[in-house]
C-alpha cells in the first residue's frame, strides 16, 4: 500500500467518515474509494452494499479478482435518560460493538452504581449533545419520558444527520410530542424521522425485551437496503 | 470489543514514517468457521513487532515470517492457511476453517 493511500483512509477513518480499500489481489493494485466519491464510482452498486453490510470481501470484476476492504466508522448510540429500559439497552448496544454513551441530568439516574463502565453525562441536554458529536454513523434515542430532557435532546438529533432517532411513548404521548416539537419549530420531516413508539413490534414488555426491539429496530435501519427498510416499518 | 482496527493502521503509518519497513497482511477471504472476518489486519514491522490479528493467533507467526520477505522484496504476497492445507501440519487452523491472506508492504511507490 502506498504511504499517501494509507494516510488518506486514516484520515477518513479519523474523520469518522466511511471509506472502501480497493485491492486487485493479482498486480497488488490499489485505490481508495472515499464515501462521497462513491456514487461516481463504476464500481458503486458493489461498493454500496458491501458499505452497508459493513462487511469485507471479494468480488470479480472485468476478469479481476479484487478486495474490497470496508472501514465503516463504529457506530455510536446516544441515550437520553438514565432509565430502567437504558441499563438494560447500554450493556446489549455495547456487546453490538456500540460506543455508547448515557445522557442524564438527573444525577440519581445518571449514577456510575446504575450503569458501570458506561459513559454517562449528568448535563442538560443543552450541555451534554453537542460534544458528543452526533453523526451519521450515530443512532439516537430519547427516553426519559420526560419533555423538559426528551425535546431538547429530540431537536438536536434533527439537526444533525443520525441514521435512527427513536423516542419511548405510546402513539398518543408521541402525538403530543410531535405538537410540542412543531411548536418549538420541527418540521413534518423532522417528526416523520422519530421512531414512536420505538422499537419493532415483538411484544416486549420488560425493560430488556424492550432493549432488544430497541436494537432490532437499530440493526434493521443501519443495513437493510432502502426498500426493505420501509416494508419493515 | 476486539474487532476495531484503528490503532493497527495508525501504528503502520507512524512506523513508516519513522523510517521502517512495514507490511500489511489482511485477511482477504476465509471458508468455514474461520476465526477472524475478512477485513481483519495485522501490521508488522522491521523488527518483527506486530499488531492486530489474522486469526486466533494459530498462524501469526507464520505470516509474520513471510512478512518480513515480503518487506524485503516489496512484492506482495497471498497466503493460504487451513486443514486441508500441506502445510497444515506445520502451521494450520485448529477450527478447521480456511483463510487467505494477502501481505503487502506499506510505503511502496
Amino acid at each position: 500500500m502506498k504511504l499517501e493511500t494509507l494516510a488518506a483512509l486514516n484520515a477518513e477513518r479519523a474523520a469518522r467518515r466511511p471509506a472502501i480499500l480497493v485491492t486487485d489481489t493479482g498486480s497488488g493494485e490499489q485505490r481508495l474509494v472515499k464515501a462521497e466519491d462513491l456514487a461516481g464510482d463504476p464500481l458503486r452498486a458493489e461498493l454500496s452494499r458491501q458499505l452497508r453490510m459493513g462487511k469485507s470481501g471479494m468480488i470479480e470484476a472485468a476478469g479481476k479478482k479484487l478486495f474490497l476492504n470496508v472501514y465503516a466508522p463504529t457506530a455510536k448510540l446516544v441515550i437520553v435518560g438514565a432509565v430502567h429500559i437504558s441499563q438494560a439497552l447500554a450493556p446489549l448496544a455495547r456487546a453490538l460493538d456500540y460506543d455508547v454513551t448515557v445522557v442524564d441530568p438527573r444525577t440519581a439516574f445518571a449514577s456510575p452504581e446504575r450503569f458501570p463502565d458506561v459513559p454517562l453525562v449528568a448535563e442538560w441536554p443543552d450541555v451534554a449533545l453537542p460534544p458528543l458529536n452526533v453523526d451519521p454513523y450515530t443512532a439516537f434515542v430519547a427516553l426519559t419520558h420526560d419533555p423538559k430532557i426528551d425535546d431538547p435532546a429530540l431537536l438536536h438529533a434533527f439537526e444533525r444527520e443520525c441514521f435512527y432517532i427513536g423516542a419511548l411513548g405510546s402513539r398518543k404521548t408521541h402525538a403530543k410530542r410531535a405538537e410540542r416539537l412543531r411548536a418549538q419549530g420541527a418540521g413534518d420531516s423532522d417528526i416523520a424521522r422519530i421512531h414512536a413508539p420505538i422499537g419493532l413490534p415483538i411484544g416486549a414488555v420488560s425493560p430488556s425485551e424492550i432493549a432488544v426491539a430497541i436494537m432490532a429496530e437499530i440493526t434493521a435501519q443501519l443495513r437493510l437496503p432502502p426498500k426493505e427498510k420501509e416494508e419493515a416499518a | 470489543m476486539l474487532n476495531r482496527d484503528e490503532d493497527i493502521l495508525k501504528a503502520a503509518e507512524d512506523w513508516q514514517k519513522a523510517g521502517h519497513g512495514v507490511a500489511l497482511a489482511t485477511v482477504v477471504e476465509t471458508w468455514g468457521s474461520a476465526p477472524r472476518p475478512a477485513g481483519s489486519s495485522l501490521v508488522i514491522n522491521d523488527e518483527g513487532t506486530f499488531l492486530g490479528s489474522v486469526s486466533g493467533g494459530c498462524v501469526e507467526g507464520a505470516v509474520v515470517t513471510e512478512a518480513l520477505d515480503v518487506i524485503a522484496s516489496g512484492q506482495p504476497k497471498m497466503l493460504e492457511f487451513g486443514v486441508a492445507d500441506e502445510t497444515a501440519w506445520n502451521v494450520g487452523l485448529s477450527c478447521g476453517g480456511t483463510i487467505r491472506v494477502f501481505v503487502e508492504k506499506v510505503g511502496q511507490s
